[in-house]
């Protein structure tokens, strides 16, 4: 059975770990997104040159496990003289920023495609129609090819940050304290299941249960253009006899 | 007054000349159909006038000022100055074929855009004016609907209203009721009507020959690329000259 003594016990360090999950989730999201964002009308230009950078980068990236990624970051760069040298070293040499840039060059790769996949879906008349009103290309991509492909990526956008969340737990391999090395730390200890990665996967469940329905908001914001109940005609007003009549 | 005046308009895609030097020049107040088969080359036309397509050659101005224009990398002609061109196509503005209103506004929210972005109105005076436009062409009790739940008539309307209320010196209408269901033609065509009564300057490219006889006080039939006839309506219709476009009324009417 359980023994709820050792979870009491243990529970402040998953409180910490949990912490520290959100602290590289966040922080690597955002990068992500604000990266995602140029990148991926990049991707989407008619310029190869412009294009094929942007394909390079995401073919490697999604293309090798980000576990690769992460080791490679963080015990394949200070084999180069030159980096340990450079100024960049203190940096590099930070497991907590070799696992934030890992994340974020993932996300970033994987973000950029599903973003690019809903530009390449933008309703050509939908752009003609906003530049034969005489907006600025500026004033195009804000208010209408932007918010476009944004409210069509949503939906797999918001996979992609739970799926970035469970990729996190690849930060206790370089000896981050989050919620999978606290488990880890605790079956160590006493050698229960239950106690260690049990609570471990609870409080992932319990993360992916909260982003589940932060992005349900977020959808039912953003897609409000897609439900029929925001678009019904409201009934119209009874017509009141008039007391003067 | 001329309003606009395009000169010995000539576009190829390629190898392909699709217009072969057509003038047009529209007074205040005139409604000119285009008619002529698919292909004539009528949307090409329409959409060189405001620069949607890059013509290979000629020139437009309105209201006597000529838009300059450079070459683009095709070859063809580009306005040189961007922010003439979208002075210009404020004061020009276009209904298309299939709607394109932007679907993840509500219908006020695709009138308010253009008067907010273009000339600088506030959300409230872009409100009030797309309230006065949007009963205007009477949708003014869907404006919270989003387009993707408004009929095709509906969003056509939604569509005028948004061009009206950049209050425009001359729509362009590129088949505005071609993809519409039968029933709804009707309600489309009606307002355009009634803009036509107010005095309003529009060119229209359309199918309908009843709206071309009756609302338009000048018709020019496209055949390959050139205008083949052109004059009052109901001289050109009822008598014909081309064989072309003997052909082309006679097949409207089977």
């Amino acid at each position: 059975m359980i023994d709820w003594t050792i979870v009491r016990e243990m529970l402040p360090a998953f409180w910490h770990g949990l912490q520290m999950t959100l602290l590289l989730l966040v922080t690597s999201a955002v990068a992500g997104l604000l990266l995602s964002v140029p990148l991926s009308v990049a991707r989407s230009a008619r310029s190869p040159w412009a294009r094929w950078p942007v394909f390079g980068f995401t073919f490697v990236i999604r293309g090798t496990p980000l576990l690769v990624q992460l080791f490679i970051l963080y015990y394949g760069l200070p084999q180069f003289g030159v980096i340990r040298n450079s100024t960049l070293w203190p940096l590099l040499r930070d497991p907590w920023f070799c696992a934030w840039a890992a994340f974020t060059l993932n996300t970033t790769a994987y973000t950029t495609e599903i973003f690019a996949g809903a530009i390449r879906t933008t309703p050509a008349g939908e752009i003609e129609a906003a530049r034969a009103m005489g907006l600025t290309r500026a004033q195009v991509f804000r208010d209408v090819f932007w918010p476009g492909a944004w409210r069509r990526a949503l939906p797999q956008y918001g996979n992609e940050i739970i799926q970035l969340m469970h990729a996190t737990a690849l930060a206790s391999t370089v000896t981050i304290v989050e919620i999978l090395r606290v488990g880890r730390d605790v079956y160590t200890n006493y050698l229960k299941i239950p106690e260690s990665f049990g609570m471990a996967a609870v409080f992932y469940l319990g993360l992916t249960l909260v982003l589940a329905g932060l992005f349900r908001l977020l959808e039912r914001h953003f897609l409000r253009h897609l439900d029929p109940r925001a678009s019904a005609t409201p009934m119209p007003e009874p017509v009141k006899a008039s007391a003067h009549a | 007054m001329t309003m606009l005046n395009a000169t010995d308009i000539r576009k190829s895609f390629g190898t392909r000349e699709v217009l072969r030097g057509i003038s047009l020049s529209a007074a205040k107040g005139d409604v000119i159909s285009m008619i002529g088969s698919s292909g004539s080359g009528k949307s090409t036309f329409l959409r060189c006038l405001n620069f949607l397509e890059h013509p290979t050659q000629g020139q437009i101005a309105l209201g006597g000022q000529v838009l300059a224009c450079k070459r683009d990398r095709n070859g063809d002609q580009t306005v040189a100055d961007p922010a003439q061109l979208r002075a210009f196509r404020a004061r020009v503005t276009m209904v298309f074929q299939q709607f394109n209103l932007w679907s993840h506004m509500t219908a006020r929210d695709n009138v308010m855009l253009g008067p907010i972005r273009v000339h600088g109105l506030s959300r409230a005076e872009a409100g009030e004016r797309a309230d006065h436009y949007l009963s205007r062409v009477g949708v003014a009790h869907r404006k919270d609907a989003y387009p993707g739940f408004l009929s095709g008539g509906e969003q056509q309307r939604v569509a005028i209203a948004r061009a009206l209320a950049m209050e425009p010196d001359l729509m362009l209408f590129d088949e505005p009721t071609s993809a519409l269901d039968p029933e709804l033609v009707g309600e489309v065509l009606r307002v355009m009507r009634s803009l036509a009564e107010e005095g309003r300057t529009m060119i229209v490219v359309t199918h309908e020959m009843n709206f071309a006889r009756d609302v338009a006080n000048r018709v020019v039939f496209l055949d390959q690329g050139v205008i083949a006839e052109q004059g009052c309506p109901r001289e050109v219709l009822s008598r014909p000259q081309t064989e072309r476009l003997q052909g082309f009324l006679a097949a409207q009417a089977a």
